[in-house]
């Protein structure tokens, strides 16, 4: 018996060597290199919105979407939560999160207790603010609706995966008027938040939040060790091309 | 050791789910679902703390008359009515089962119902001619919708034996210019997805610990 998978193979090598090009992006954050990102307009958008929930004197409210805190699109959620809870702290703005999952619900509470507690204002912490509603898919819908008509926060944050409930949420946050960034992985529900928000993270700049507001070199050289992984895709993409066009059976070589 | 301990584990851990994708061990096939069966019981434990913070967030405006407390009586009560209904009879029969099937499960398709209106304004609001984009955009829309019903297939012409219609039309551009963008995301998704699980593994992305990044 094989002590590996032989079909999951070319995977691993993709994944080591992805992993290869990350670290040496990250060794050469760590030595000092210069590294650009291109400017993200969602995320640049986020102190704009957060002043402006201040300014109103009105409450955030941020969605970390419907999947457990496993999915990888919960967990860059969370991420980008601690710096938005810096922020909110900051500006002394409330910030409200009801969630569906109460695994997420906990690791919550205590991303936004140490947000809160770096920036020096301890005391703004309510673990009341971010409350468990229901698993149920459109119960949830429910809840943050009704949580949007009542308190009417200036800003929404929908960050995480959707399903369809994404354009009801996105929609009624529309109706109150509220400023509202979104992102997500979910390509299905992309279109209906480009129609209902004002900012959208698409795909990949979900998983780049954190790092892009967060401004850490070690991470920035994570993203950028990203980039280059998605050239170089490109590039094999592009040869493939042409040598499909050239007549070359590319799968049975490799094969 | 606050935050050491939960980097080590998570590093444990990462790399123990990683290596047992790509191997067929016995070994680490019942770690694996040792670490579902674990998850399980997390879940149960969470899911206590979640209801008690339910009932603490709705009791607290109730006490307080804050905006909107009595919809908070109306959510205590069905909480209360639920687990009361499920205890005190069953959770196949009596009371529970009829507020799922006649209370729960018709306001839920309620909700699910109003995504057509919402879908219908969000269309309103996308779908204005107001620049080339958005002309282009509106464009396709039109040829996909009414190619993906009966009257698509009537709009068109036939050359040879070859015929054109709107639905040939709206399947090419979904399945050339829509899905060459689609891939392209889900190429970048897949890169973030990867990226982020390495971050956490190997212990550079600690936000989720609640700690600064």
């Amino acid at each position: 018996m094989s002590a590996l998978h032989i079909d999951r193979l070319p995977t691993a090598v993709a994944a080591v060597l992805f992993a290869a090009v990350l670290v040496w992006f990250i060794r050469r954050a760590r030595r000092g290199g210069s590294i650009f990102i291109r400017r993200i307009a969602g995320l640049e958008a986020v102190d704009e919105a957060v002043g402006r929930a201040t300014e109103m004197g009105r409450p955030i409210l941020y969605c970390p979407g419907l999947d457990p805190m496993e999915e990888v699109a919960t967990v860059a959620s969370v991420n980008i939560l601690g710096q938005v809870a810096r922020r909110a702290g900051q500006y002394e703005t409330r910030l409200i999160m009801p969630n569906r999952d109460p695994i997420v619900m906990t690791v919550a509470q205590e991303v936004v207790r140490e947000a809160l507690t770096e920036v020096g204002r301890p005391d703004l912490y309510d673990p009341n603010d971010i409350y468990y509603t229901t698993q149920s898919q459109f119960g949830y819908a429910a809840a943050v609706c009704g949580t949007m008509m009542r308190e009417r926060p200036a800003t929404n944050f929908f960050i995480g995966h959707f399903y369809a409930e994404s354009l009801v949420l996105a929609e009624t946050g529309n109706a109150t008027g509220a400023i509202q960034i979104a992102g997500t992985d979910a390509d299905s529900q992309l279109p209906f938040f480009i129609c209902s928000c004002d900012y959208v993270l698409i795909g990949e700049e979900l998983y780049a939040g954190s790092v892009y507001l967060s401004r850490e070199p070690l991470l920035l050289g994570a993203l950028k060790g990203q980039d280059a992984a998605k050239a170089m895709i490109l590039f094999a993409l592009l040869a493939g091309t042409i040598l499909a066009l050239l007549g070359v059976d590319v799968r049975s070589i490799l094969e | 050791m606050k935050s050491t301990g939960p980097v080590i584990l998570g590093f444990l851990v990462g790399m123990l789910m990683f290596i047992q994708y790509f191997t067929p061990d016995k070994w680490i096939e019942a770690r694996y679902n040792n670490v579902l069966d674990w998850k399980q019981v997390v879940f149960g434990i969470t899911l206590i703390l979640g209801v008690v913070s339910l009932f603490l967030y709705h009791w607290r405006k109730i006490e307080k008359r804050e905006a909107g407390w009595l919809y908070s009586i109306v959510t205590v009560a069905g909480l209360l009515l639920m687990i009361a209904g499920a205890i005190a009879f069953s959770p196949q029969r009596g009371p529970y089962t009829w507020l799922f099937d006649y209370v729960q499960s018709p306001m839920q398709s309620t909700m699910f119902a109003l995504l057509a209106f919402y879908v219908a304004s969000a269309s309103y609001r996308a779908f204005r001619a107001r620049s080339f984009h958005a002309a282009l955009l509106l464009t396709a829309g039109v040829i996909v919708m009414l190619g993906r019903v009966p009257l698509g297939e009537l709009i068109g012409f036939s050359a040879g034996e070859k015929t054109y219609s709107l639905a040939t039309l709206s399947t090419w551009i979904l399945d050339y210019p829509n899905m060459a963008a689609k891939r392209g995301i889900m190429i970048g998704v897949g890169l973030g997805i990867t990226s982020t699980a390495i971050k956490i593994i190997v212990g550079i992305e600690r936000t989720y610990l609640g700690k600064g990044a």
